[in-house]
């Protein structure tokens, strides 16, 4: 275990640092803030072109919704008159997204931990290479494989959950057919966010200095004890990242969701049921053949995805800022 | 370490691109199930007939995907006929195509629904002195197919196929069906019913046949693409649709007739009044599109179709996709390839490859005057 810590430990800070900028700033640095000034300057440039263009298109659409855009579970924009709303794809989206990150995080966290700390090297460093490979699968061969190998095998498991867990009212299997739910989605969705949060909490476990746990280990404690108090303190607001990033493809998933899934604009909290649907497979489903209004009002309803979207990053960062006295700055 | 990571990353990079290589192959066999044994014979035999005049050049055409296997055969044979021509066929749905057809990307669009007023109106634009017409070219059966363990032959009408799509008949031997059905072994077991999650042509011209064969019993828009009635199960395209009822017992589901044939799914039989139930082939969707009527005004061939016929053997739920072009105002560089194209699609010949495919051909009056507009389109 120690070879693989030592050997793992990040590098030296490079010696740079003592020659301060104090006295006139060269041009290269001058130049370097130019680019990187602008740099920045251009990403807010090209978010608020992107929200400008949504809101507009947005706009055209939700102004001739007949209905409540935000509470109604009926998707028609080419009826007369138009009735569409998004209630059943945010919560599509959310509940998704909540069980990949219930599954995906703890199995994350364990995994990069076995790598980083337990695993002989002859066992971590191939085992990091092929979750990172995971990573590497495209979208949609994540969907044929839920669509064709997943689906049948999780019926068994959903009877199971059926019979013995139905009394919790979400296990509860209240509609016929085979397990194209917003559960397999879910376990679907943990699977393709598995290796961002793995390799992102890993290489932050390999960052926790040192001394710390050779402290710990000097104190008496034990591997799991050196985890608990130095590592994952340390990880926290790592951890806390990684998910988030994971969150985002979970939200943002498309294809996978789209050949998995049995849509249908129905909230049900019976998670087994085939139904739901979440934003971008709606998109991804009704756009080719929607006519310009329709896709004004599918741009709407990815107006409130990229809401969502930036609510969930802030909410990560208040919590990350929060818990800056442990990050890794301060070690 | 540094170096093991610069490893680490090539080695992924090296995974990655033998993965998806793998994938970018695999995802060239998409779900053309056109008839394999249909290309070989009219391939060779359809060459001599077709004039090419002065076709030349390419033509880029799109839309609805209901059409896809028809125009591949159509394409693979007018361009075996005439060098040097190509006719480039994007089948990304009908919508898709009348906005590209709108805005003048396009020399035609496939629609599997014509042309509405404001979309006439914006065609102007792009056709000079004239406007789009929709020239009905190809015709097809919607099967309602379904998974049954020991029932070989099943009668349904109209009425019942929308309670069952519409939830409202949930068990194989509710009395309904039962009573369609008297020698048939319904077992007990639900129903299990799949439509369309994507919008589709098919899911609309499945609406408007219940809404006008069943109005009591199915009351949801009838012009909607996507599916409005709750409960059931979605799948994506007709291909996921017929996939899923090929591997689900008990279930039931719509789409063209020819991914019936390509998995051997059994296919409902239609009580539509007529003396004897009708089954759903080529052969009888042409004869209910017979019953249609033009609707469009001039040139605009676009048909009011009878769904509610009774004549014998004809089978009502049918599907007619429109090619879409200017009357006047096409772009007199791909003039000659679209008025030779479809003027091979509205032949005989043309019409005959459809049943192959699992198509209908047009009834022979409708395609005559086709035939008859093509020629003086400018």
């Amino acid at each position: 275990m120690d070879t693989a810590t030592t050997a793992s430990a990040p590098p030296p800070r490079a010696p740079q640092q003592t020659g301060t900028t104090r006295g006139k700033p060269r041009p290269g640095d001058r130049i370097f803030l130019g680019l990187s000034r602008g740099a920045g300057i251009s990403l807010l440039v090209i978010m608020a072109a992107i929200a400008g263009f949504l809101a507009y298109r947005a706009g055209i659409a939700i102004s001739k919704d007949d209905a409540n855009f935000l509470t109604t579970s009926e998707w028609n924009p080419a009826g007369d008159p138009p009735v569409f709303g998004i209630a059943v794809l945010a919560f599509g989206t959310v509940v998704s997204s909540v069980i990949a990150m219930v599954i995906a995080v703890p199995v994350a966290i364990g995994i990069a931990l076995f790598i980083s700390h337990y695993a002989p090297r002859k066992i971590a460093t191939p085992l990091a290479y092929v979750v990172d490979l995971l990573a590497a699968v495209p979208s949609i061969i994540y969907g044929l494989w839920g669509a064709i190998f997943l689906v049948p095998y999780l019926d068994g498991l959903n009877s199971w959950l059926n019979e013995y867990l139905g009394w919790t009212y979400i296990f509860e299997k209240t509609g016929e057919g085979v397990a194209r739910n917003l559960f397999t989605v879910g376990i679907l969705l943990a699977i393709m966010i598995l290796p961002i949060i793995t390799n992102v909490t890993r290489e932050v476990f390999l960052q926790v200095p040192k001394m710390h746990e050779e402290a710990a280990l000097a104190l008496g404690a034990t591997r799991w004890e050196v985890i608990r108090m130095s590592v994952l303190p340390f990880g926290r607001s790592g951890i806390i990242s990684a998910s988030m990033l994971g969150l985002g493809r979970a939200l943002g998933e498309t294809m996978a969701v789209a050949v998995v899934l049995s849509p249908s604009f129905i909230i049900s909290g019976h998670l087994l049921d085939p139904g739901g649907g979440t934003f971008a497979q709606n998109i991804a489903a009704k756009f080719n053949e929607a006519d310009e209004f329709g896709r004004d009002a599918l741009i709407a309803s990815g107006l409130v995805l990229f809401v969502i979207t930036l609510l969930v990053n802030g909410a990560a960062r208040a919590i990350i800022a929060r818990r800056k006295e442990y990050s890794g700055a301060n070690a | 370490m540094k170096l093991q990571r610069k490893n680490g990353l090539r080695a992924t990079a090296l995974g990655a691109l033998a993965i998806s290589g793998a994938l970018v192959l695999t995802a060239c066999g998409s779900d053309d199930n056109t008839a394999t044994g249909s290309d070989g014979g009219d391939k060779t035999n359809a060459a001599s007939n077709i004039k090419c005049d002065e076709a030349k050049g390419q033509i880029l055409a799109a839309g609805s995907s209901a059409q896809k296997n028809a125009m591949d055969l159509w394409v693979k044979n007018f361009q075996a006929a005439c060098s040097g021509v190509e006719v480039n066929y994007q089948p990304i749905g009908s919508g898709g195509g009348i906005t590209k057809f709108t805005q003048g990307q396009v020399a035609f669009a496939g629609s599997d629904s014509a042309l509405k007023p404001e979309e006439v109106e914006e065609s102007k634009k792009i056709c000079k002195g004239g406007q789009g017409i929709n020239l009905p070219m190809v015709g097809g059966p919607v099967a309602i197919g379904y998974n049954l363990e020991g029932v070989d032959d099943l009668v349904l009408d109209s009425a019942t196929i929308a309670k069952i799509f519409d939830s409202k008949i949930t068990k194989w031997n509710d009395p309904a069906i039962a009573k369609l059905n008297p020698d048939a072994k319904l077992p007990s077991s639900s129903i299990q019913a799949f439509h369309r999650s994507d919008e589709s042509g098919t899911t609309q011209n499945l609406h408007k046949y219940l809404s006008e064969a069943a109005p009591a019993d199915w009351k949801h828009d009838p012009k909607s693409k996507s599916w409005l009635a709750p409960g059931g199960q979605a799948a994506n395209g007709s291909s996921g649709v017929a996939a899923q009822v090929k591997q689900t017992q008990g279930s039931i589901g719509y789409f063209e007739l020819s991914y019936a044939t390509s998995q051997s799914i059994s296919t409902v039989k239609l009580d539509t009044g007529a003396a004897a139930p009708v089954e759903a082939t080529s052969e009888n969707a042409s004869k209910a599109i017979a019953a249609a009527k033009v609707k469009g005004t001039g040139k605009d061939l676009a048909l009011s179709l009878d769904y509610k016929t009774k004549a014998e053997g004809a089978y009502p739920i049918i599907l007619v996709t429109y090619e879409i072009a200017c009357d006047k105002g096409n772009k007199a560089e791909t003039l000659p390839t679209l008025k030779a194209f479809l003027n091979y699609t509205a032949s005989d010949e043309g019409q005959k490859v459809l049943t192959d495919a699992g198509y209908a051909p047009l009834p022979a009056e409708i395609a005559a005057k086709v035939r008859e507009i093509v020629p003086t389109l400018s």
